[in-house]
């Protein structure tokens, strides 16, 4: 099978008609490889997930779709939940408010993978026992609202992987979490995409995020391509004045401080 | 040293949730001098949002004493209080849920000078453009309605609401991480101009240690809500004691440029 997961040729996205028509996406060639970690990279409104919609078929009913996305690397064509996995920023909005966790992971696992109730469920235990929430019998019975943001989070990637996806979508999936718990969440989506071979696609506005673990980074920004390459070589020397922006508009502990340092 | 323009000594406030007591606030105290930027870090749950609630007045404390250039803040109310609130402003992070959706961004600036009464009806309008200019918008945007203004402009009228009134003192709570990066520079540029410019004390509250480490003066670092640690911010920054501090350095992402070994 071709080392190419996904293929995307001219895809255009355009919401809306007419003169209110909004185009999100705008002539883009991508292509995801098998197995790689992809950083999408860009800020509002730069389509990034409008990409990771349309990917994974997601798109509402009024977008229209113009070009082609292929899947090379793939027998059939790929179900949402079932060959690609979701998890967007805020899980408390992914999840079902009234129903326990345990539940609705194991729910994932029956209807993609013909599970038993049982059998299910014992999914569902393994599953929060490997994203790390403690004392998983217990949290299987629990509602989303019992939970922190990060374990929240950790359910809902315990969701999309239920299914034993083959690409992994991360649409924003730590920007609501504080720093530590961001890079602890980083770190078991690095973990599980390594010892799953699947292949991750991770959107995020955060440049030096992506940095630290993508195999590859694509920017974009207002609805186009920028560039795309290995992340170490195009942060090192970006071949475009956008990237080189964002690059700059970076602040880290190195950055140095805008203001004077003498105490007033 | 002089005396400082805000110092909060001892607060404490404890919240209810299902039967658990949660120490929002537990034994607080810490001050911030006039011209001067405090950073308060911390993780989600920290209490830094309480706290800054609380030197606005917004959320009573259950104990603790808080003073704002020399007058006991926590004792004022009525239109004693009022009057204090024209010394210290606040600008949260959500500029859009902060206004009135259907208010124009004339109205949002107008509320705070006929609320103090400080401008005249007739001289509303120029200061209106004053206040727009000092923040770096123009003029033209005054009738535009605030939720038809992208996120930065719609922050520096926030800013600018909070100068309206003159004020010694802005407490930013999560100001600029719901910004676009290359906005946040220039909202964070244009805070430390008015801090040069005005004298402005800022209480700068943010999850961001970069972020704070780049336009404060001192760090302090909160957990459970308890103050662990503070100190200038490039010693804290270098190096840490508390355990919080720690890992709030070590969870900063860094910009990885040089070629990484393949897995």
């Amino acid at each position: 099978m071709s080392n190419v997961l996904a293929s995307l040729r001219g895809l255009t996205v355009t919401y809306g008609s007419a003169e209110g028509a909004h185009v999100a996406l705008h002539g883009l060639d991508l292509d995801i490889f098998r197995g790689e970690r992809l950083a999408l990279i860009g800020e509002s409104g730069s389509g990034k997930s409008t990409l990771a919609l349309a990917l994974g078929g997601l798109l509402p009913q009024e977008a229209r779709i113009a070009g082609r996305i292929g899947w090379p690397g793939l027998a059939a064509p790929p179900r949402a939940g079932r060959d690609i996995g979701f998890v967007f920023q805020d899980a408390g909005a992914s999840l079902n408010p009234v129903i326990p966790v345990g539940r609705q992971i194991a729910e994932v696992a029956r209807l993609h993978l013909g599970l038993t109730r049982h059998e299910a469920s014992e999914r569902a235990r393994a599953l929060l026992a490997r994203v790390r929430i403690p004392d998983p019998n217990r949290a299987l019975a629990a509602y989303p609202h019992q939970l922190s943001g990060g374990q929240r989070q950790r359910v809902a990637i315990a969701a999309a992987i239920a299914g034993a996806p083959s690409l992994l979508i991360a649409d924003e999936a730590t920007s609501a979490l504080d720093t530590i718990v961001q890079a602890e969440i980083v770190a078991l989506l690095d973990e599980l995409v390594r010892a799953g071979g699947m292949t991750l696609v991770f959107i995020t506005h955060d440049i030096a995020l992506a940095s630290g673990f993508a195999d590859r980074i694509a920017v974009l920004c207002q609805a186009l391509l920028v560039e795309a390459g290995p992340a170490a070589a195009l942060l090192g020397a970006p071949g475009e004045a956008y990237t080189a922006r964002l690059l700059a508009s970076h602040i880290g502990l190195d950055t140095p401080p805008l203001i004077a340092e003498k105490q007033p | 040293m002089s005396a400082p323009l805000l110092a909060v000594q001892g607060l404490g406030k404890t919240y209810r949730s299902g039967g658990r007591e949660v120490k929002g606030l537990d034994d607080v105290s810490l001050s911030v001098a006039a011209g001067e930027t405090l950073g308060l870090v911390g993780p989600s749950g920290s209490g830094k949002s309480t706290l800054a609630r609380v030197v606005m007045r917004l959320i009573e404390p259950d104990c603790g004493a808080i003073a704002f250039g020399g007058e006991n803040l926590g004792a004022l109310n009525g239109k004693a209080l009022r009057a204090m609130r024209k010394r210290i402003q606040m600008v949260f992070q959500d500029a859009s849920a902060a206004f009135n959706p259907r208010a124009s961004v004339a109205d949002v600036l107008a509320d705070p000078l006929r609320i103090h009464g400080l401008a005249s009806r007739a001289g509303r309008q120029r200061r209106i453009a004053q206040l727009l200019e000092s923040v770096g918008l123009s003029e033209n945007l005054a009738a535009r309605p605030v939720h038809a203004v992208s996120g930065g402009q719609r922050q520096r009228v926030a800013i600018a609401r909070a100068l309206a009134t003159g004020p010694q003192m802005i407490v930013l709570d999560e100001a600029v991480s719901a910004l676009d990066v290359t906005v946040r520079g220039q909202i964070l540029d244009l805070l430390v101009r008015l801090q040069r410019e005005r004298g402005l004390a800022y209480l700068f509250v943010s999850h961001d240690l970069a972020v704070v480490r780049a336009v404060s003066h001192r760090i302090a670092i909160m957990d459970r809500g308890r103050i662990v640690e503070t100190g200038p911010a490039a010693t804290v920054v270098a190096g840490p004691q508390s355990p919080t501090g720690r890992a709030l350095v070590a969870a900063i992402p860094r910009l990885h440029k040089e070629a990484r070994p393949n897995a």
